[in-house]
Parts: structure tokens; C-alpha cells; sequence
């Protein structure tokens, strides 16, 4: 049915959305970039599967422990991270992933390469969301409460001090901010939004495999962070959007999904680092022109 | 307020300083001065935790300090103006100074600002401008507020002069010269002995990483050796 794949695509993306807003709060608005983002969604996924399969946990409670437990693992995931920077940063979480897909591979415990199958579909208010619409809004909710999320942490101090580590960590340092406890607060909050995707996934699906969650995941939702335009709230959605929409439209290239956002990586590298609708790009100076301009000629019409 | 004792600083296996000792009393102005090279900026570094020193001790009122990371001694009454400002370029000139503030109470945020923006009215009138805007002279007077934010005891200043016009270099100076009547005590790192040695009351002179001349600063202006080194003959 063409509207029930439609649909699949559309929670697919509500979900990315999530994914690439809160990967930017720990590398846009923290400056820790990561590459082993798709191990938080891969141990949401898991905590909720294995909840509700082996101990018959609602939905609802195991969707919640996969936030929490995701959100306690990326916090201790996150302390070595300390005494790292940068690049050397980056080759930690991309071990961080390797670690956890293999421990979904190799602990029968978690189903190995055969993965969890037969997940029950999410339940809430005695309302079953067996895909489709409801679905599609539940993930759209969850977006949205991201959205919230990542909002109010750029308008309060956390926020702020957030920028002055990823600005310059010493200069914070001497002002008293303390940038060990910011980074692993970044860690913790950005691991704990990617723990509710995972869970809402895994439901979606009715099964997960170790495969789902590979580094080269990480690499699409860094992908979509970096394209749309790192540090800010509009660049990680449209981000999303388009990465995921993109290939879908064009049906040729989904084969080549990962090879066209790595084309893409690099050319936005080169071209626009700053992203399609980071505070610098073109197209963003463009737009707030248009908008201011467009704002001073209906004022004046008003006149 | 603050002693340093034989203090040894290395980065890797080079030395940089070699057991340097200074104090800075209550309400004072201590310049250190010397050549590029000489080590006053990882002094100025050790003392407020970006460097770790090897041997010897920095004491603020009392308390051996080395061990501490940043934030605490700041937290100690510490503050530093870094070489070159090292301001946050994206954000607002308010969002700078309430950084600055970061350890302090909002009331006493809001008094501490106008006190800076009395000191710099022109920070007043930028006040919503992002900070990379801001001239250099304007920066530097931000990273001066921004430090002074925190109420400090002691405040630690690099290189201030430096790349500024002679006009702003004598605004900053004559700023950091009323710090006293504030309660605030200064080390100034400087190049510009000519002008450091007319505001502050002591000096130390380090070259190679070694003190080698300390004194009032009359003293020293009137030195022949400092004369001929660092004030043009």
C-alpha cells in the first residue's frame, strides 16, 4: 500500500529528527563530536526489547528505563571521553559502537546475530500502535518533546556554558565553569533522547539486529547534523528530513545511500562547513535578508 | 595574598621556568616583566591551573593551590584577563560579562556589571553586540570586565597591551591602576615596561625563566640595566 510506505518513511524520519537533535546537543552545542551515536539508539532499542519479550514489562515502563538506562550508560560511556579531545575523541566513539553492536552480537543473552524478534507493539491508554498514523504521531511527539528539550537547554545557563566549552574549554575553566561536568552532562542528556528512539524503533519494527546499530549508522546521523547546519535548532531537522527523504525520492540512489552522504559530507566540508542553514551559510544570510526585507516593505505598506 | 615558591614549570622535557618565587600583597600592583620568551605567560598560566607545575608551590592566602583545576581557584578569589583576550567571539558582550559571573549569586551578577560598565561605559552602550565586532581595544576592555565579573581578589593579567593603541594602552592602564580602591589585587604580565613600571607598585624582571631583578617600581625604572634592556636606554 502506497500510503502505509509513505507513512513508514514519514516515522522513519520523526524519528531521525530525534536522533540528529540530540547528537547536536552533545556535538553542536558541546563541541564533543561523536561518531558511535547509533550504540545509544542500538542499547534504547535492546533495554525495551528485552523488557517487554523476556519480562513482560508494558510499553510504557520499558520505554522509560530504555531513556534512563541509555542515559546512565552514555554518562559512564562518557567519563573516559574526559580525558580525550577531539580526534582522539572521535576514535572513542566510533569504539564505543564497535563494543556495543558486538555485545548485541556475541551475548546470546540479547538474541546474537539473529537478534530479538516478535517485539509487541507499543500499547498505551489501551490504544494499540501497530504502525500507520498512530504511530507516525507517537514518533512525531517524541520529536517534538526533543525539540523542546534542546530549546530550553540553548536558553538556559547550561546552554551557555555548553558554548564556552566547545568555544575555548580553558577560558571557561577560568570563569568556574567546570567543563568535565558540563561534557558528561552533554553525554548523558544526548545518550538518554537517542535511549527513547531506540525504544520506539525496536517497537516499530518488531525486531532488531545488531546490524541496525553499526558505526556506519552513527556516520548517516552525524551526516545529518553537519548537513543541516551544527549548533542550531532548525539544521539538524531539516538535516534529517532531507537525508532521509532524499534517497527516497530518488530511488536510484538508495543503494548508494551511504556513499551519497559521504559525498555529501565532503562537499559540505569544502563548500559550506557551517552547513545548509548554519548561522554563516548562504543560504541562511539569504533567508534572514529575505525575511527582514520582505518584514520592511509590508511595514511600510502598513504605512 | 598570593606566594609562589621556587617554582619549576616544564613542557615535556623542556624547561621553562626554574624555581621562580614572587608574592603579590593585599590591594597591590605587581608587574612582571621581560622579553618574549622569557616564560611570564606559563607563569601567569600555573598560577591559575592551565600549566602544572613540576616542583615548588603557588599559594593563594595561605592555601597551596597546586593541584587545583581552574574553576576552584577561581572559585578562591583567582581571575585572569588571557593573552589576547580569549573571549567568546559568538556571544553578546552581556552574555560574555554574566559568564564571567558564572559562580556568583544574579543579584550580585547585576551589581558586579555596572560596576565594569562603569569602569568601560562603552561596554554599556555594546552591550547587545556580538563580541567579534568589537574593536580591539573594545575586546580587550570586555576581557578585563568579564574577568572583573567574578569579584575577584586577585586578578591575573597577560599581555595587555599588546596590539592596542598607545591611547587605550594608558585607558587600561589607568582602569587597572583604581583596581586597588576595589579590594582587587593585580600580577600584570607585561613587555610594555615603559608604561607597567608608572601604575604598578612592584616589579619583578624574569628572563630565561629566572628572576633576576625585583624591586619598587621607581626602583627599577631608575635600574640602568632595566633602563638599557627594556626602556629604550
Amino acid at each position: 500500500m502506497a500510503s502505509g510506505y509513505f507513512l513508514t518513511i514519514l516515522t522513519f524520519t520523526a524519528m531521525y529528527i530525534s536522533l540528529a537533535l540530540s547528537l547536536n546537543i552533545l556535538t553542536g552545542y558541546a563541541g564533543q563530536v561523536s561518531l558511535g551515536h547509533a550504540a545509544f539508539l542500538g542499547i534504547g532499542a535492546y533495554t525495551s526489547a528485552v523488557l517487554t519479550l523476556r519480562y513482560e514489562v508494558p510499553f510504557w515502563l520499558a520505554f522509560l528505563a530504555a531513556i534512563v538506562l541509555t542515559g546512565l550508560i552514555g554518562t559512564i560511556l562518557g567519563l573516559p571521553s574526559l580525558r580525550v579531545r577531539h580526534d582522539f575523541l572521535v576514535l572513542a566513539t566510533m569504539g564505543i559502537n564497535f563494543v556495543v553492536v558486538s555485545v548485541f552480537k556475541y551475548v546470546d543473552f540479547f538474541g546474537g546475530a539473529m537478534g530479538l524478534v516478535n517485539i509487541p507493539a507499543p500499547s498505551l491508554f489501551g490504544i494499540t500502535f501497530r504502525g500507520g498514523v498512530p504511530y507516525l504521531l507517537l514518533t512525531t511527539a517524541y520529536a517534538l518533546f526533543t525539540l523542546w528539550i534542546c530549546w530550553y537547554l540553548s536558553k538556559t545557563w547550561s546552554g551557555l556554558a555548553f558554548q564556552t566549552i566547545r568555544n575555548d574549554e580553558e577560558a571557561a575553566a577560568s570563569l568556574g565553569v567546570n567543563p568535565a561536568r558540563y561534557k558528561i552532562y552533554a553525554f548523558g542528556i544526548s545518550a538518554a533522547l537517542a535511549g527513547g528512539v531506540g525504544s520506539l524503533y525496536a517497537h516499530f519494527l518488531g525486531s532488531v539486529f545488531p546490524d541496525n546499530f553499526v558505526f556506519v549508522e552513527s556516520i548517516g546521523m552525524l551526516s545529518m547534523v553537519i548537513f543541516g547546519g551544527i549548533g542550531t535548532l532548525r539544521g539538524p531537522i531539516v538535516g534529517a528530513i532531507l537525508l532521509r527523504l532524499i534517497p527516497e525520492l530518488l530511488r536510484f540512489i538508495q543503494d548508494y545511500r551511504f556513499t551519497f552522504y559521504g559525498a555529501l559530507l565532503v562537499l559540505m566540508m569544502l563548500f559550506q562547513p557551517m552547513g545548509l542553514l548554519g548561522n554563516d551559510s548562504w543560504l541562511w544570510q539569504h533567508l534572514t535578508r529575505w525575511f527582514r526585507s520582505s518584514a520592511r516593505s509590508a511595514k511600510e505598506d502598513v504605512r | 595574598m598570593l606566594t609562589i615558591e621556587n617554582l619549576y614549570v616544564r613542557y615535556g622535557q623542556i624547561e621553562v621556568l626554574h624555581g621562580v618565587s614572587l608574592d603579590v600583597g593585599e590591594s597591590e600592583i605587581v608587574a612582571v616583566l621581560g622579553a618574549n620568551g622569557a616564560g611570564k605567560s606559563t607563569l601567569i598560566k600555573t598560577i591559575i591551573g592551565w600549566a602544572r607545575p613540576a616542583k615548588g608551590e603557588c599559594r593563594l592566602n595561605g592555601e597551596v593551590i597546586n593541584a587545583l583545576p581552574a574553576w576552584e581557584r577561581v572559585k578562591r578569589g583567582l581571575a585572569i584577563v588571557p593573552e589576547s583576550g580569549r573571549l567568546f567571539r559568538e556571544l553578546s558582550v552581556e552574555d560574555n560579562l554574566r559568564l564571567g559571573a558564572y559562580l556568583r549569586e544574579e543579584q550580585e551578577t547585576k551589581k558586579q556589571m555596572e560596576v565594569v560598565f562603569n569602569l568601560f561605559p562603552i561596554l554599556a552602550e555594546r552591550r547587545k553586540q556580538i563580541a567579534k565586532t568589537l574593536s580591539g581595544g573594545e575586546q580587550q576592555m570586555l576581557a578585563i570586565g568579564r574577568a572583573m565579573m567574578s569579584n575577584p581578589r586577585l586578578l591575573l593579567i597577560d599581555e595587555v597591551s599588546m596590539g592596542l593603541m598607545p591611547i587605550l594602552v594608558k585607558r587600561v592602564f589607568q582602569v587597572i591602576q583604581e583596581l586597588p580602591q576595589h579590594q582587587v589585587s593585580v600580577l600584570l604580565v607585561e613587555q610594555n615596561a615603559f608604561e607597567a613600571l608608572k601604575i604598578v607598585h612592584r616589579a619583578y624582571v624574569l628572563e630565561n625563566g629566572h628572576i633576576v631583578l625585583e624591586g619598587k617600581a621607581q626602583e627599577l625604572a631608575d635600574n640602568p640595566l632595566v633602563k638599557a634592556a627594556y626602556l629604550g636606554g
